[in-house]
């Protein structure tokens, strides 16, 4: 990695590298087979990121976080990735919404988020609204003082049976000059509260102990206290978040890239055929060369998106070419690197099946391939009235 | 026990919880980097290579950081003798949690005695009750450099150590010597080097990274303490080990003790 780090940030990721490879990574295989991590090892990595200052290292310094900028953020970001998210996540970085806590939520979900009291999850998907999120049709109606809410969620993914969930629903709609448009709300909802059901959902082949949940909600009633922001401002609240998800992603596709060629240039260097290494074949060495070059140009896209968002300059198209080149660079680096392993690749010995398995979540979620397509090359065609 | 050693032996308990304790470390090439040896046989290549602290240093700054959590110091102070970038190596125990660096630059990485003198003026300068050393870099592996300076200083010294702590006012050691252990102690000022069962060193704290570079970095130079660093060894020659031949397997214990006695002739 060549990306110009100050004192503070190459500490960082040399301390997170250390972290990573003791803390994180002896359990990254029995996890990932077991399809889950047991309470007390999650225990064990929050505890211990708490004791570091990791934990909440996104959220302001004003609030109890780390008060990290968004490049630092960007090169943590890079070096969890490198293990499973049913690890990293209990290094949690609690989404940037829980700021707009107000009143006696600081202290209900704000402040126990930080501390690692209590965990939240983010709930906007539902089976018949992925990347359309407008066509979601949880509602929230107005009963008297409070929201009755029904409806369901899925694919909300956690590293940890959340204590709460952001639920974001339909509360109206507003006539634009574009025609009617859906109003939507943020709602903070307590697991146990009624009418609110939380299950596990199905298995995925990507992230195999990273759980996703159903979540159902059944004249669930909750009271104005619960909405999170303003009414009719949730699209607003997620939009902050979702922006730098994409450039989280894109960072941790780094990560797992260089582990990836790690293991690649030590296979190739190290594995003779024919009397000599694999990597004195041209049809080995150009893959690495390709490997490595792509590796560097997605980690300087992450880098300038998470530079400019520090700066105030950061586009949504920035953000989406960063998450879209670095989720199928990794993709390319994966494949290639089973290709240099050959069978090996394949072989639940070897951490290589495993990492490529879960490279092709990378380029579904947090708004798939064509969604960052779509936002840029709207982003030029728009400078043309295209 | 003389009692002239008894009367510093009163002095370091009067003063221990006020002790300062020196660390030196060494900037090396990341232990995990495989070693290539430049063409020109002049030495290894350092260009373009991923360097950290010696291990057996960073084991040395976290001994120092546990004594003085521990109530046993007041101040930890780390040193290093070198290149300009040894500074971000200074940097690295500042995060992991020492107070104050002192950087003495140089062109070339300095020779163990010179390294040694260095650290005498440093001593004498900065009057540490402790100074804690990795029994050697893992570079050179020379394995000299505290046992210079405690003779220089004509300070008490334990090598290897495994064990250290602060027990009415004298520093009790167990060193890792080849018969198994020894328990020492040591009246203070002392030199100690640490082995790796010491401790196992901590990760850098996001607060304490963010603390790293407000605190004071001295940066000094051989000439202003007055010592002279002129090598005193020549390199002639540096080569990589010679790659040892595959071994041949043996079919029974019967072919194994023969192969030991007519080919190795080693019983």
């Amino acid at each position: 990695m060549d990306l110009e780090l100050s004192d503070e940030q190459r500490l960082l990721a040399d301390s997170l590298k250390a972290f990573v490879d003791s803390e994180l990574m002896p359990f990254e295989a029995v996890t990932d087979r077991a399809g889950e991590v047991s309470p007390e090892l999650g225990r064990q990595i929050v505890d211990k990121a708490l004791a570091l200052g990791f934990y909440a290292a996104n959220l302001p310094e004003s609030v109890g976080g780390g008060g990290l900028d968004n490049a630092s953020l960007a090169i943590m970001e890079r070096e969890l990735g490198k293990v499973t998210h049913a690890l990293h996540g209990y290094v949690w970085r609690p989404t940037e919404l829980l700021l707009a806590c107000e009143g006696d939520q600081i202290e209900r979900y704000l402040t126990p988020c930080i501390r690692g009291e209590k965990t939240e999850c983010f709930a906007v998907t539902e089976p018949g609204a992925g990347s359309d999120i407008l066509s979601m049709s949880t509602r929230a109606t107005q009963k008297g003082g409070d929201w009755i809410v029904n409806g369901s969620k899925h694919f909300i993914s956690s590293h940890v049976l959340p204590d709460f969930a952001i639920v974001f629903a339909v509360t109206g709609e507003d006539e634009t000059d574009r025609g009617p448009r859906k109003r939507i709300t943020a709602f903070l909802v307590d697991r146990g509260q009624q009418g609110f059901d939380i299950q596990r959902g199905p298995r995925s082949v990507s992230q195999r102990a990273y759980p996703t949940y159903v979540l159902s909600f059944n004249d669930c009633r909750l009271g104005a206290g619960q909405v999170l922001g303003c009414e009719g401002q949730g699209l607003e609240l997620a939009d902050k978040w979702i922006k730098m998800g994409r450039v989280w992603v894109g960072a941790n596709c780094c990560g797992r890239a260089e582990r990836l060629l790690e293991l690649s240039v030590d296979w190739a260097a190290t594995r003779k055929q024919f009397g000599q290494s694999i990597g004195r074949f041209q049809g080995t060495s150009f893959k690495l060369a390709d490997m490595v070059t792509e590796l560097q140009a997605a980690d300087l896209l992450v880098m300038h998106a998470a530079r400019k968002a520090d700066a105030g300059t950061m586009v949504p198209a920035d953000a989406a070419m960063a998450k879209l080149y670095a989720s199928e660079m990794l993709q390319r680096v994966a494949d290639n690197a089973v290709q240099i392993f050959g069978g090996m690749g394949l072989m639940e010995e070897m951490p290589i099946e495993r990492l490529w398995r879960d490279s092709r979540l990378d380029r579904i979620w947090e708004g798939t391939s064509e969604i960052q397509r779509h936002i840029i090359s709207r982003h030029v065609l728009r400078q043309r009235d295209g | 026990m003389s009692f002239g050693q008894s009367i510093i032996f009163n002095e370091i308990q009067g003063v221990s919880h006020q002790m300062k304790i020196l660390v030196p470390i060494k900037r090396v090439i990341d232990a995990n980097i495989k070693v290539r040896v430049k063409s020109d046989q002049s030495g290894v290549e350092l260009n373009n290579v991923k360097m950290a602290m010696n291990p057996f240093c960073e084991i040395a700054v976290e001994a120092a950081l546990r004594l003085r959590e521990a109530g046993e110091a007041e101040e930890v102070i780390v040193v290093c003798a070198g290149p300009a970038n040894g500074k971000e190596t200074l940097r690295t125990a500042l995060a992991m949690g020492a107070d104050r660096a002192i950087h003495i630059e140089s062109e070339d990485s300095p020779e163990p005695l010179a390294v040694a003198k260095l650290l005498k003026a440093v001593v004498e300068r900065e009057k540490p009750g402790l100074v804690i050393l990795g029994k050697q870099a893992i570079d050179g592996d020379n394995n000299q450099t505290g046992q210079m300076l405690s003779a220089l200083l004509n300070w008490s010294l334990g090598t290897f150590i495994s064990r250290l702590s602060v027990e009415d006012g004298a520093f009790h050691v167990t060193r890792e010597v080849d018969g198994g252990l020894e328990n020492l102690k040591l009246s203070g000022p002392a030199v100690v080097t640490v082995d790796l069962r010491l401790n196992e060193p901590r990760y850098a704290s996001l607060p304490n990274i963010m603390k790293a570079k407000k605190k004071p970095m001295e940066e000094l130079t051989a000439a202003a303490l007055d010592v002279d660093i002129t090598p005193r060894l020549t390199v002639l020659k540096v080569e990589a080990p010679a790659s040892r031949s595959a071994g041949v397997r043996v079919h029974d214990a019967a072919e194994l003790v023969d192969k030991l006695k007519n080919e190795a002739k080693v019983i």
